[in-house]
């Protein structure tokens, strides 16, 4: 899948700049834009719709739609080489009206930038976004925990399922607005629920399709499997 | 500091309408005088707390002292449940399951106040309390409790232990939850011990 391993040192594309000092007063808005945001606005136009700087970090805001093909240009582009994802997130606002924003936290660690972008999600509509699992491997779980929160469905991310919560969580998205601190149950019924749980069952409902597939298995796979041995232990 | 003194509990009291005799009045002297200066902690440290618990069990503080530095991470083995820190839903079936493991006799002490009342998480995903789960002897109040504080509450189990009756039929029953909802308490009874209090009644804001 990938070639030999390279290793990155952080600001090799810069040449002999040199390190880069802890930065001091920086304003709450305004401030130098990272150089990758006009970049990007060269390159999608319309696709961007905002700019703005936050305690120094540039926050890009792009149409959901084109999301995707945004963060791959990040990612791929000589010229911007954004090849780490610290994080994916979701930000809901206490303002019903407002659009849920999924936040990517980007790195470049050859040009030593840090890129915030934003798409902005109407609530009127169904939570889809692009995943970003074909570009970056580590948003699997980052994905799975922003759905778990959030109700986010990542297209095309391989295992979107609950990661936080357990396999058969029925009260909602936690970190929503309209979801109670307390959760939707009653203190009983949560333990109820919670406790009906196998602590021994280690996979979910998907991975036990597996078992269907049994047949298929290895013949001392399968002796071992039918004398009692488990996996995964 | 308001304690209570501990009762003397080398007197065996007499009573000569029961039916313990001077042998047995003797024998549960010496199996309690065995039991609780052996006590077998199995940690469930899940917190801060558990940072505590380790601190107790080391040079400083050591729980050698009461016969306590056997660890047990086998709770086949193990006769105190030692619950550290918060417990969330996802564990209630674990520290279920871990209890139901244990041989008798067996007891349980909630350390700190996120096992023993859910502390300030009173949110949707932390445990009220781990007795909604199992049955507990010791509460150890604190956030985290310090080492004093965990080994007062393991000298109060020790007396505990050492006040039990071999012909006291009911010490060693089994907790036997509901088969059907697997509670062993009634579930309003849950409900009225989970209820918020203090601060965290502000905390809702589900109307929004």
């Amino acid at each position: 899948m990938s070639d030999a391993f390279e290793i990155q040192y952080a600001g090799s594309a810069l040449g002999n700049a040199p390190a880069p000092v802890t930065p001091r007063n920086v304003p709450n808005r305004g401030g130098e834009p990272n150089p990758s945001a006009a970049a990007l606005r060269e390159q999608f136009g319309d696709a961007i719709q905002r700019v703005e700087v936050v305690w120094g970090v540039t926050n890009v805001y792009v149409r959901p739609e084109r999301a995707l093909d945004i963060v791959r240009w990040l990612h791929d582009d000589s010229s911007q080489r954004y090849d780490y994802l610290s994080d994916v997130t979701a930000v809901e606002f206490r303002d019903m009206d407002a659009p849920i924003e999924v936040v990517w936290h980007l790195r470049s660690l050859p040009f030593r930038r840090e890129l915030r972008l934003k798409a902005q999600l109407p609530k009127n509509k169904p939570l889809e976004i692009a995943s970003v699992w074909s570009i970056y491997k580590c948003a699997d779980w980052l994905e799975r925990e922003c759905f778990d929160m959030f109700g986010v469905r990542f297209v095309g991310h391989p295992d979107l399922r609950r990661i936080l919560m357990w396999e058969q969580y029925r009260e909602g998205f936690p970190l929503r607005k309209d979801f109670p601190l307390r959760g939707r149950f009653s203190r009983a019924e949560q333990l109820r629920q919670a406790l009906a749980a196998n602590p021994e069952a280690r996979y979910s409902m998907e991975e036990l399709s597996i078992a269907d597939a049994f047949e298929d298995l290895p013949t001392e796979m399968r002796k071992r499997l039918q004398g009692g041995e488990r996996t995964g232990e | 500091m308001g304690l209570t003194p501990r009762p003397e509990h080398r007197v065996v009291e007499y009573n000569p309408t029961s039916q313990e005799g001077w042998v047995a009045t003797r024998l549960d002297f010496l199996v309690n005088w065995g039991r609780a200066n052996s006590l077998w902690p199995m940690p469930f440290g899940t917190a801060c707390c558990a940072i505590e618990f380790m601190a107790t069990a080391a040079s400083r503080f050591d729980l050698a002292r009461f016969g306590m530095e056997r660890m047990s991470f086998s709770p086949r083995q193990a006769d105190v449940l030692i619950c550290a820190g918060r417990v969330p839903f996802k564990l209630a079936p674990v520290i279920r399951r871990i209890w139901q493991q244990m041989p008798q006799p067996k007891w349980a002490i909630a350390m700190g106040a996120c096992a023993s009342s859910g502390n300030i998480f009173d949110n949707y995903a932390v445990v009220q309390g781990i007795d909604t789960i199992i049955p507990v002897d010791v509460y150890v109040p604190g956030c985290p409790p310090r080492p004093e504080g965990l080994m007062y509450g393991i000298m109060l189990l020790q007396e505990k232990v050492k006040r039990e009756r071999m012909n006291d039929k009911t010490i060693r029953a089994e907790m036997e939850p509901d088969p059907k909802s697997q509670l062993y308490i009634p579930a309003p009874v849950i409900d009225e011990l989970s209820e918020p209090f203090g601060n965290s009644v502000h905390q809702t804001r589900s109307g929004l």
